[in-house]
């Protein structure tokens, strides 16, 4: 292990696992993006080096335009670095095609966003279904998953309404249990908290620790707010697309 | 099941904007079925024309007479059977959007067109009374004319107030038979000119001439004609076919008007079925980036929006096709009888479905290829 791994290494704050730690279910090694705007190459994410460990619950935090959303898009698979490894679950996801990285998503990222992101022409219900559509799942199976998943989040008696006959904190979250009805080990959330009053703000973190600690999914959760961060379990900083200090305790 | 339900909601996300393009589509449809139709129906006044008559007259214009003279030459001409007068009345029954052809004939003139079928005791009522005419079914029904009433007539082209007594009703040998006209005796409007304008007696319109064989047409025509070459009035003989299409060829530039804005009418639905789609793709930019995220493919998001377009194209096209025949019954009494046979042809239907379903398919290319191909992140940015 090289040593900038190791100094950058995120440490759970809550007491550590009996067993030794096996593999990171994310490991990025000298990870470098930039964009291309014109004839101009804008650096956006250069030597990136980290290991998220299997039930982490980690938060990204930074100015705006440091790059976080970049960082988390690449580690969920839907964009690609320039160069430097990225393994999740031990897999090299940058050699797999657009197609194969469609696939890997689907069965291995659950997806929270900002604004949501429901498809409006869907129900609550219709929405978690969305993922299993690409299963092999049979439609009483489909049906027994949404409508669990849906009572955990709280929604049990909501699952026939539109998103826009929902509140924000309620759409977020049919947008939690989207992203975990195919059962992911990892979950990315870009600020989402971030279009949320303080009080759905901490439903919403509060369900997102109870997917970390009681069904143990890994998060990565993209952040403006120090409140927020600190229902993580630990924080990175980005800054120009840099990771800097060291490891934070959440807690501090 | 999924992708239809996807597919029908999007559809009408809104309802507005739907509803116009439905709208839009299917009068498109509904007017090039109908611009369509009124060209075949050009045509097929032509193509019912028979090929053993022809029809001679003067060379100058329809508007000159020829002699009455020129009957018993004509005849001598070899190959013909039967020469019948016929000259145009132009009476108006009424008021004058009451409009249909009426014809002053000689008496052998039914001889030349077997396809109109008349009793024998009305023919013979009819030759024996010198103010008879007789009728079309088509004529008859449309207002309600019996044998024996008096169907009175303003002339137009022959100044004065006509009556005639209706001696018979003529049936087609066929519904594509056009029999909404009338016909009456030559002899009784020659007799009345002679009295009253002398100078424009003893002419006639055009002489219909029958020939014994079909084959023969061309070398009759050329012999009739000669019969007359460097006479006062030189004539022009054709089959009735060409006579018919004579006609047409007169508005030849307009049909050919007409069957180009038949295909601009679709190609302009086919603009803002393409803005539409295109309008739509654009507002969904981060729901399909969304999709792809959460797995969907290129080829869904592109299927969506194929899907879409063409379900909105079988909407308007549809109800356009279903609006077709009624509209076209509806032109046909509003014509007059412009078009004797007026019938929305199954080519025209499926062009008509053709033509949905190209506006459906082009409207839809661009959109979802550019929706296909946009990158996610790009795609997720678009709503932040
Ligand atoms: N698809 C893209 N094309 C071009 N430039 C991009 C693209 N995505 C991000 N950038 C640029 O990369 C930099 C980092 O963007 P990123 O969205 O990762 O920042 P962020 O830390 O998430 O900021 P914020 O807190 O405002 O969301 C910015 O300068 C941005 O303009
Ligand atoms: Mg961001």
């Amino acid at each position: 292990m090289s040593a900038p791994r190791v100094e950058t290494r995120v440490e759970p704050r809550v007491e550590p696992r009996a067993e030794p730690r096996a593999e990171p279910l994310v490991e990025i090694h000298n990870l470098a993006k930039s964009y291309v705007r014109g004839e101009q190459i804008v650096p956006v994410l250069s030597d990136i080096t980290l290991d998220i460990q299997e039930g982490d619950f980690t938060a990204l935090m930074g100015p705006s335009g440091s790059g976080k959303t970049t960082l988390l898009n690449l580690v969920a698979g839907i964009d690609k670095p320039d160069c430097g490894t990225l393994r999740v679950g031990g897999l090299d996801i940058t050699t797999l095609t657009e197609s194969q990285l469609a696939d890997w998503r689907a069965s291995n990222v659950g997806f929270i966003f900002q604004f949501y992101n429901l498809m409006p022409v869907l129900t609550a219900y219709e929405n978690v279904e969305l993922p299993l559509m690409l299963t092999g799942l049979g439609r009483s199976e489909r049906r027994e998953r949404v409508e669990m998943t849906l009572s955990v989040v709280g929604l049990a008696d909501r699952m026939k309404h539109y998103p826009n006959e929902l509140s924000g904190g309620q759409q977020q979250r049919v947008a939690i249990a989207r992203a975990v009805i195919t059962d992911p080990r990892l979950i990315v959330a870009d600020e989402p908290t971030g279009d949320l009053d303080r009080s759905s703000a901490a439903d919403i973190l509060a369900m997102m620790q109870r997917l970390n600690t009681e069904l143990g999914k890994t998060i990565i959760m993209v952040t403006h707010d120090g409140q927020s961060a600190r229902a993580a379990k630990a924080i990175i900083h980005l800054e120009k697309g840099e990771i800097i200090g060291n490891v934070e305790p959440a807690s501090a | 099941m999924f992708l239809l339900t996807l597919v029908c909601r999007n559809a009408f996300r809104h309802r507005l904007r739907t509803l116009l393009t439905v709208s839009g589509l299917a009068i498109a449809v509904l007017a090039y079925g109908l611009l369509q139709t009124v060209v075949d129906a050009w045509y097929a006044g032509a193509a019912a024309a028979s090929s053993t008559r022809l029809v001679t007259r003067s060379s100058i214009s329809l508007t000159f007479f020829l002699p009455v003279s020129y009957e018993n030459r004509i005849r001598s001409v070899e190959g013909v059977k039967h020469v019948a007068r016929s000259n145009w009345f132009g009476g108006i029954y009424q008021e004058p959007k009451n409009f249909f052809p009426q014809f002053a004939v000689s008496d052998n003139y039914l001889n030349l067109y077997p396809e109109f079928i008349l009793p024998e005791d009305q023919r013979i009522a009819y030759v024996r009374d010198r103010k008879g005419c007789l009728v079309g079914r088509q004529l008859a029904d449309q207002f309600g004319f019996k044998v024996g009433d008096v169907l009175p007539l303003r002339g137009a082209v022959y100044p004065g107030r006509w009556e005639f007594v209706i001696r018979g009703i003529f049936d087609g040998s066929d519904s594509t038979k056009f029999t909404k006209q009338m016909l009456f005796h030559w002899d009784y409007l020659n007799e009345t000119l002679r009295r009253t304008t002398p100078r424009r007696a003893d002419g006639v319109g055009i002489f219909v001439v029958g020939i014994d064989n079909p084959d023969n047409a061309a070398a009759a025509s050329v012999n009739i004609d000669q019969v007359f070459r460097n006479s006062l009035a030189e004539t022009l003989t054709e089959t009735e076919q060409a006579f018919q299409l004579g006609f047409v060829a007169m508005s030849d530039q307009i049909i050919a008007a007409i069957q180009i804005v038949s295909y601009v009418v679709i190609l302009i639905i086919m603009a803002v079925m393409a803005n539409t789609m295109a309008m739509s793709a654009r507002e969904r930019t981060a729901e399909y980036a969304t999709l792809k995220t959460l797995g969907f493919g290129p080829a869904f998001i592109a299927l969506l929006i194929f899907a879409e377009s063409m379900f909105i194209c079988a909407l308007g096209g549809g109800v356009g096709m279903l609006l077709t025949s009624p509209a076209a019954a509806g032109f046909k009494q509003a014509a007059g009888g412009i078009f004797p046979i007026f019938a929305v042809s199954r080519e025209t239907i499926t062009m008509q479905l053709a033509c949905a379903a190209a506006v459906g398919i082009a409207a839809a290319v661009v959109p979802a290829i550019r929706a296909a191909r946009v990158r996610i992140v790009d795609g997720l940015r678009a709503i932040t």
